[in-house]
């Protein structure tokens, strides 16, 4: 991609932008933009997660750093969430760099539901395939068009999430535990 | 995927024994043009398992590892080869996994660094690092200057330590054998110093959320200007042994190259970046802890390839040992951790004279503390790359969910685009060369 077409993409999710302001929060490639001890936080919804990380990318954000997932289902307090966000049970965590401004953001997408699913960032950043297949190997979150969406850690046959809240940490066996209390 | 695929039901007669998998048409199945397998482990041990897959195909699926002595751990490599060269592979990881981000979830953060140490074992105090970066970030603290020059040191140190150990171990996988001894010699004399300042020769849990664990000992100015002087004339030996050697060049130039767009599009970070001359180092382009006032110049190569990625790690022991040189000069005097009360153990005599600093302490070592509600991440330069901590707390003393960004785990996705049409030996010089550290790989 060029850079004038770069350029226009920009100015076009811009102009996105401009159509829904949202309540008193600024906007940034089409996502509701916070703040996290100093880092910006970008906040789309699922459905537009793969325009949000387009736009980024064409604004210079060439790697795609990180990409993680919690699961917020036995999180006590409530989180704070700009206004217009609502909380989902998982959340995605991108986090992007632009090497030329020395920027990072930091994208949240909140997912709900028992089987939940996300668009790839595979085909911008192929360097997310590892982390994509974590996630789906953890928490059970399906990246759709994923090339390889398999376990990557867990055995092959595996069943269940471990980093789910609802998956129990499990013991091994102690051999002796069980000796007689008798002294 | 499934095993029984539709799509070669019409030659299912030619497979004969097991009708509903042909194995050359999954031989052609599995073909595209990219570098990286995707086949899942049993389809592979199918394939393999099955006389006719290589009917008319001279395409091998070979296994390589999990224990295999150029893997460094238990790293497995499915290949799939023609002749000699490698086609495609697929790196199997997990084999070390023991659930090490569940667990944090169980320890409190005074705890945590025991754990996240055990990660990457060749450089244990970057992830203490970035553990307690992280934390800090959260609880909004700011450690002393003393404690942040003693992270640098100790972190400089550990640098050369893992470079050391870089370099004993790419010897001995490209047949230098002499090498692995001497790369292990000098480590130990840096992890010599580790044992007398921290207790531990690995796994150190010195930095610790709030500062460092212990004070330097005395004397330690010494020791770190005898490791100065000693380490410079070794790495010349090195030189003479590798670097100049045309053994050497021969068997490094030119094998397993990346450019700089093929890097960053594979989130790849650290030595494997610089070596496409790309100059991204974060203690210079994101500082943290003092680096803005030490001069050390960031090392990059210009082909990619495996013989930069050796000459940038040899050189990176060279720039350590400077910023190690102007630590000593610069070191402050002060206090090695924070005077908060809520969050570092009080002194031990206070103990015996103040009922309250007996409470902290006993409640600092059982609940521990409890850490704002909120999420942040930090990132260090580790020796493999940027090494990132994703911590979320819900107001508990344990983290909620706390992620490590392990820089071998998404290094390890570049083997297969650097052995693709490469030769056999030659993977054993690449997997090398991107030095994988199972122990984070996997967590």
């Amino acid at each position: 991609m060029s850079d004038d077409t770069a350029a226009e993409a920009a100015d076009d999710v811009a102009e996105a932008a401009v159509e829904d302001p949202g309540p008193e929060h600024q906007i940034r490639y089409t996502a509701i933009v916070a703040e996290s001890k100093g880092d910006v936080i970008l906040h789309p919804s699922v459905e537009t997660y793969l325009d949000t990380i387009t736009a980024a990318h064409a604004d210079g954000f060439d790697q795609l750093i990180d990409l993680t997932a919690v699961d917020y289902l036995t999180y006590a307090g409530k989180r704070a969430l700009p206004e217009g966000i609502e909380a989902g049970r998982f959340e995605v965590v991108t986090a992007l760099i632009n090497h030329q401004r020395r920027e990072r953001i930091r994208i949240r997408v909140q997912l709900g539901g028992d089987e939940p699913t996300i668009p790839t960032a595979f085909d911008l950043y192929p360097g997310a395939e590892y982390l994509e297949r974590e996630v789906y190997d953890m928490f059970g979150i399906v990246f759709a068009d994923h090339p390889d969406m398999s376990r990557v850690l867990m055995p092959e046959d595996w069943v269940g999430y471990p980093l789910r809240k609802d998956y129990a940490i499990g013991s091994i066996p102690v051999q002796f535990k069980a000796a007689s209390n008798q002294r | 995927m499934t095993i029984t695929d539709q799509e070669n039901v019409d030659g299912a007669e030619t497979a004969g024994l097991n009708p509903g998998i042909d194995g050359a048409e999954r031989v052609k199945r599995r073909g595209d043009d990219s570098a990286v397998l995707r086949l899942s482990e049993a389809e592979c041990a199918e394939i393999g398992n099955d006389p006719h897959s290589n009917a008319d195909d001279e395409r091998v699926l070979l296994n390589m590892g999990p224990s295999h002595p150029s893997t460094h751990g238990v790293l497995r490599l499915m290949l799939e080869m023609e002749g000699e060269t490698i086609l495609r592979s697929k790196p199997v990881v997990g084999y070390l996994h023991t659930g090490m981000e569940k667990q944090a979830e169980q320890l409190t953060y005074l705890q945590g660094c025991t754990n996240v140490t055990r990660m990457d074992y060749a450089s244990p105090l970057f992830t203490e690092l970035a553990f307690s970066l992280a934390t800090e970030k959260l609880l909004g603290i700011e450690v002393p200057e003393r404690a942040t020059w003693i992270r640098m040191l100790m972190c400089e140190l550990n640098r050369m330590s893992s470079h050391l150990l870089f370099m004993a171990t790419n010897g001995m996988d490209l047949g230098a054998v002499s090498m692995m001894i001497y790369g292990w010699r000098e480590r130990e004399e840096v992890l010599r110093f580790f044992e007398k300042v921290t207790g531990l020769r690995m796994n150190h849990n010195y930095i610790r959320p709030g500062g460092v664990a212990a004070d330097m000992p005395d004397g330690w100015e010494a020791d770190v200007e005898h490791l100065l002087e000693l380490i410079p004339p070794r790495l010349e030996e090195y030189d003479i042994l590798m670097t100049g050697q045309p053994i050497w060049r021969e068997r490094l130039q030119g094998v397993g190259v990346l450019n700089a767009d093929e890097a960053l599009a594979l989130s790849v970070t650290g030595p494997i970046l610089r070596s496409t001359g790309y100059a991204w180092d974060l203690r210079r382009d994101e500082p943290y802890l003092a680096y803005p006032e030490v001069d050390f110049d960031v090392i990059v190569g210009s082909y990619g390839d495996c013989y930069d990625r050796y000459a940038i790690r040899l050189n990176e022991i060279r720039e350590s040992m400077r910023i190690v040189e102007q630590i000593l000069d610069k070191m402050p005097a002060g206090d090695y951790r924070v005077q908060d009360k809520k969050v570092t153990p009080p002194p031990r005599v206070r103990i015996d004279q103040s009922m309250e600093a007996l409470i902290h302490h006993f409640k600092i070592f059982t609940e521990g503390y409890k850490v704002p509600e909120g999420e942040a991440y930090a990132c260090v330069e580790s020796p493999r790359g940027e090494l990132g901590v994703y911590m979320v707390s819900d107001g508990t003393s344990t983290p909620y969910r706390m992620h490590v960004r392990g820089p071998s785990f998404i290094n390890v996705q570049t083997m297969p685009h650097l052995m693709q049409n490469g030769l056999i030996a030659d993977g054993v010089a690449i997997i090398s060369s991107v030095d994988p550290i199972m122990g984070e790989v996997d967590r």
